[in-house]
């Protein structure tokens, strides 16, 4: 019963190596790293002039799980839940050693905080509003995503859109949840269990918001807490924002579908009243704008007629 | 398929043995019992990746038949749940493995099959791993040198019983440090579903040069045997995970 991955070497593929899987004989070519995680690391390789990303890991059972993740998530019609899965194979090399790996849709784009740090933060609202409805679907279909980080987060361009890109943390509902990050963990802050609900995703997009703002994190303290309510006071400057993050933090919202409304009523309001307020000074400016630009027409057409 | 009981020795340390029995020969002693044995070797913040004392970690886990990792006291949290999990799976695995060799009548384990059948299988491990009965014997060093580490392992402690227990299946977790006063280990909480609750449990720390992992081990061990003896005539599925 000895496991063959206790005694397996850690694996780490070169750039411009060629992975040909055991079963399906497709080729990849390794272009470079893309990142490293619990289980496994992503590379970005070529096939067939496409670029996908290829995930590896010394742990063929978690590859696995997440393969039964990507492949349910492909069930749901017109509704793009994380990367497609392109290939599902293993990779021998010359010692012998068996390698699980997929190979998924290469989503390109910029990290949340480049994004908003780059676009400004008026953009969050927008980019939340899609994350929040795709939680929604993936609720629906009885998942919790997990292990919701900015690390697992890529905002893709045309139309921007915030999307994931490591499944690997999801869980069926009512179950323990499968990876996770203390800082993006509830149970870590003392805010509620490690059983997959609607209610741990929130609480981590809470705290996905909140990088954004501390791009370094910040300890939990003598009162965790206390600590999340400080440091949401203390940096995030959209009021309506603040007011959801608390209402995350302390788990008020118990579905993703609660959180889209609150978002989409503010981000309406405050466009109401932007407007209202602009409105009444432009009003009464309207006819004198008007009257400036028939003057200009007719002052350039006597200059021209003069000369 | 009954996930039945799942029972492992977790021992965490700083260093190596220096007395009695060799602790790798016991791990794979403990091992034939049905009992896994994962390691987990504590790093002084200021040493580097591979220190000479804990080369002994690797080999008591691989004979043990569990996992291990040498960390950093910071990471010591995620690692306590990450081992308990990744064990719990290789463990669920093996049984896997025997049933699949009873069906297919080879010698086939779920590495082996084709990408799309070990997708089956896998849901299989992983329902087991939410609804199997998990038992840990947590077996902590507290030689001298360890004194600056426990308050971290206590907290990693309360937070493997939570993430625990986020399962749907049941726990069982005690804690036993060593060396003890007069015997090899000593009983710091006994048989509980939740750790949750400990605070100061490592008060008491004898402060001697000598770590007896090997003894240590065997005498953790019997703290399972003396329990499944009351637990006899309840239970039979125990047989179940003894087998594979």
């Amino acid at each position: 019963m000895i496991s063959p991955t206790s005694k397996k070497p850690d694996v780490r593929l070169r750039k411009g190596q060629i992975i040909i899987g055991k079963w399906h004989k497709r080729q990849y070519q390794v272009i470079r790293l893309l990142g490293s995680g619990a289980i496994g690391t992503v590379y970005l390789c070529l096939y067939q002039n496409r670029k996908v990303a290829l995930k590896m890991s010394i742990q063929s059972a978690a590859i696995t799980s997440e393969v039964n993740v990507l492949k349910s998530f492909q069930a749901v019609q017109g509704h793009h839940l994380g990367p497609a899965l392109i290939d599902v194979d293993d990779y021998v090399t010359s010692a012998g050693h068996h390698y699980a790996f997929y190979i998924m849709e290469y989503i390109s784009g910029d990290t949340l905080t480049s994004f908003i740090n780059q676009n400004g933060n008026q953009w969050l609202s927008p980019l939340l509003l899609g994350l929040v409805k795709d939680l929604e679907v993936l609720h629906k279909q009885g998942y919790v995503f997990g292990d919701l980080k900015l690390e697992n987060l890529i905002v893709a361009r045309n139309p921007a859109k915030l999307r994931w890109v490591d499944v690997g943390g999801t869980t069926w509902k009512g179950r323990a949840i499968k990876e996770y990050t203390e800082f993006y963990d509830r149970a870590y802050w003392g805010c509620g269990t490690r059983k997959a609900d609607a209610g741990y995703d929130l609480f981590a997009l809470a705290m996905v918001i909140l990088r954004v703002y501390y791009p370094d994190g910040f300890a939990r303290g003598q009162n965790p807490r206390k600590t999340l309510r400080q440091k949401i006071d203390q940096a995030v400057d959209i009021e309506p924002l603040k007011h959801l993050l608390k209402q995350l933090v302390d788990q008020t919202f118990h579905e993703a579908g609660q959180v889209h409304r609150f978002l989409l009523t503010h981000a309406m309001k405050r466009q109401t009243t932007r407007a209202k307020q602009v409105q009444p000074i432009n009003e009464p400016l309207y006819p004198v704008v008007e009257m400036i630009g028939v003057l200009t027409v007719g002052a350039g057409y006597c200059l021209y007629l003069m000369l | 398929m009954k996930a039945g009981n799942l029972k492992q020795i977790l021992l965490i340390t700083d260093g190596c043995s220096n007395q009695g029995e060799n602790p790798a020969m016991v791990a794979s002693l403990v091992a034939e019992q049905g009992i896994t044995v994962n390691v987990i070797g504590i790093l002084e913040d200021t040493q580097s990746e591979q220190p000479e004392g804990l080369e002994e970690v690797e080999d008591v886990a691989v004979n043990g038949r569990g996992v291990s990792q040498i960390v950093y006291q910071q990471a010591l949290t995620q690692t306590v749940q990450t081992v308990t999990k990744q064990a719990m799976t290789e463990t669920l695995q093996g049984v896997v493995n025997h049933e699949l060799k009873h069906i297919l009548g080879q010698e086939t384990t779920i590495e082996e099959l084709p990408p799309e059948q070990r997708g089956e299988v896998m849901e299989v491990v992983d329902e087991l791993g939410e609804t199997c009965s998990l038992e840990v014997l947590v077996l902590v060093d507290t030689s001298a040198s360890m004194a600056n580490k426990l308050l971290a392992v206590q907290e990693a402690l309360i937070d493997l019983s939570i993430s625990m227990n986020a399962r749907m299946g049941d726990n069982r977790f005690a804690v036993y440090q060593f060396p003890g006063r007069k015997k090899p280990i000593q009983q710091l909480v006994d048989w509980t579903s939740r750790l949750d609750s400990i605070s100061s449990i490592f008060s008491k720390i004898s402060s001697g040069g000598i770590t007896p992992t090997g003894p240590a081990l065997k005498e953790a061990m019997y703290q399972f045997g003396k329990k499944s003896l009351r637990r006899r005539f309840r239970k039979d599925d125990l047989s179940n995970i003894e087998e594979a």
